[in-house]
């Protein structure tokens, strides 16, 4: 599904799906690592509830723009305001944040008790049953696939049912069962939480987007 | 109490880990006894007491100095210093949990090293035990700090003891009078001071250690 043309620029973006003060908002947002500029005067509303699609080219500056929404990095330029407290986020970047000699079930709860999960075994339990690690759960992560990892990175994202969830590219090594998982998952989270996502694949996630970012 | 929670919490993630893979207390322990087997063939028979303590704290360092240097190993290796860092608790306790954890390798290090020191050089008094524990406090608070500050170093191998090694000058100023001084209360109040200025110092400094 084509997203609408209104909704489709170059490095800005504005999504309004609802009327209250945007959750995420940027003006003339630069990001710049010594001489080299990773992010040009990005301009960019998320209003709650919104799904923003970034997407651009290797090297455009998806990573770090989302870098910058979670808080993992801070501006060079621009301004840059995210109306939202830090146990709100939830941050899937390239790295799963995941300790290889924990199991699934012992990261999760790391996690979960530092995130003040309630109930928060049953909520382990759940995630780890939707996308399809039970019976890997007392492995420890080091001898999960590079799939199973992304899987598992994914149960930690969710995990404290974050209000605002910035995903980078998390399609990224999930076998076509792994993606579907994701589809749904995203889908029940379409007009619940706030999504920031980058892909490749901007036509996977094009039904679920309110607005589109195309960086270059 | 949710603070004190929160380093529990990842106090207890990197005594598990350790348990797991094993890599970094059963390489204190073997380089700590083999540095006073060492020392013991090295110091010429009927050498003075005092440079034997002198040997201790040299053999102490260089040991807790290895374990410094895996501190933040598993972090390093997983990306997981940023998924604590987003964390919603406050980012000194994960400073705190990965001190007590780092305190807890060097305490049971200390377990074998004072009886072997014992073994080869004479005894160990009560003062030299005081001193070693005070002494460690202050290790792993500016040890640890440090060894997060050298993580993100692509040097890190040589970043951390050019950092760390003149900041514990004072901790062997301060261990070895403890243990050679007849007035060691003095010594060991100078360490205690050590270790309170020094703790809140990276108590205090550690967020912006993390933050980019």
């Amino acid at each position: 599904m084509e997203l609408p043309a209104a909704w489709i620029a170059t490095a800005a973006a504005v999504s309004r799906p609802g009327t209250a003060s945007p959750l995420i908002e940027a003006r003339r947002l630069e990001k710049r690592y010594g001489s080299k500029r990773a992010l040009r005067a990005v301009d960019l509303e998320v209003e709650r509830t919104g799904f923003l699609v970034v997407t651009g080219p290797n090297g455009s500056g998806k990573t770090t723009l989302l870098r910058l929404i979670a808080g993992l990095a801070t501006a060079s330029r621009g301004t840059l305001t995210i109306r939202a407290d830090r146990h709100e986020l939830g941050y899937l970047g390239h790295e799963g944040f995941l300790y290889r000699d924990l199991t699934a079930v012992e990261n999760l709860d790391l996690y979960g008790r530092l995130y003040r999960v309630p109930e928060r075994r049953e909520r382990i339990g759940m995630l780890l049953e939707r996308f399809g690690l039970w019976d890997a759960r007392g492995e420890r992560a080091g001898a999960y696939s590079r799939g199973m990892l992304q899987r598992l990175a994914l149960c930690r994202t969710l995990l404290h049912e974050p209000a605002l969830l910035v995903l980078d590219e998390p399609f990224t090594a999930l076998d076509q069962e792994g993606a579907d998982l994701l589809d749904g998952q995203l889908a029940e989270l379409q007009g619940v939480r706030t999504v920031v996502l980058t892909t490749h694949d901007p036509e996977r996630v094009s039904a679920l987007a309110t607005a589109r970012l195309a960086l270059a | 109490m949710s603070y004190l929670a929160d380093v529990a919490t990842l106090a207890r993630k990197d005594l598990r880990l350790e348990l797991r893979a094993r890599d970094t207390l059963p390489a204190m322990l073997l380089f700590v006894v083999s540095t006073l087997v060492v020392f013991h063939f090295a110091l010429p028979a009927g050498a003075d007491e005092v440079a034997a303590q002198g040997l201790l704290w040299v053999a102490l360092l260089f040991t807790a100095l290895l374990g410094l240097a895996r501190a933040w190993a598993p972090e390093r290796e997983s990306g997981a210093l940023e998924g604590l860092v987003l964390a919603p608790c406050d980012r000194s306790a994960i400073w705190l949990g990965k001190a007590a954890a780092v305190f807890a390798f060097l305490a049971a290090v200390e377990l074998v090293a004072l009886p072997a020191f014992a073994l080869f050089f004479g005894s160990v008094d009560a003062a030299t035990i005081a001193g070693v524990a005070l002494a460690s406090v202050g290790i792993c608070a500016v040890g640890t700090l440090l060894a997060a500050m050298a993580a993100a170093s692509r040097t890190r191998e040589l970043v951390l003891p050019l950092l760390f090694l003149p900041l514990a000058i004072p901790l062997v100023v301060g261990g070895v009078g403890a243990s050679i001084s007849p007035d060691s209360g003095r010594y060991l109040a100078f360490l205690a001071l050590y270790d309170a200025i020094f703790s809140i110092l990276c108590w205090a400094s550690f967020e912006y250690v993390v933050s980019e």
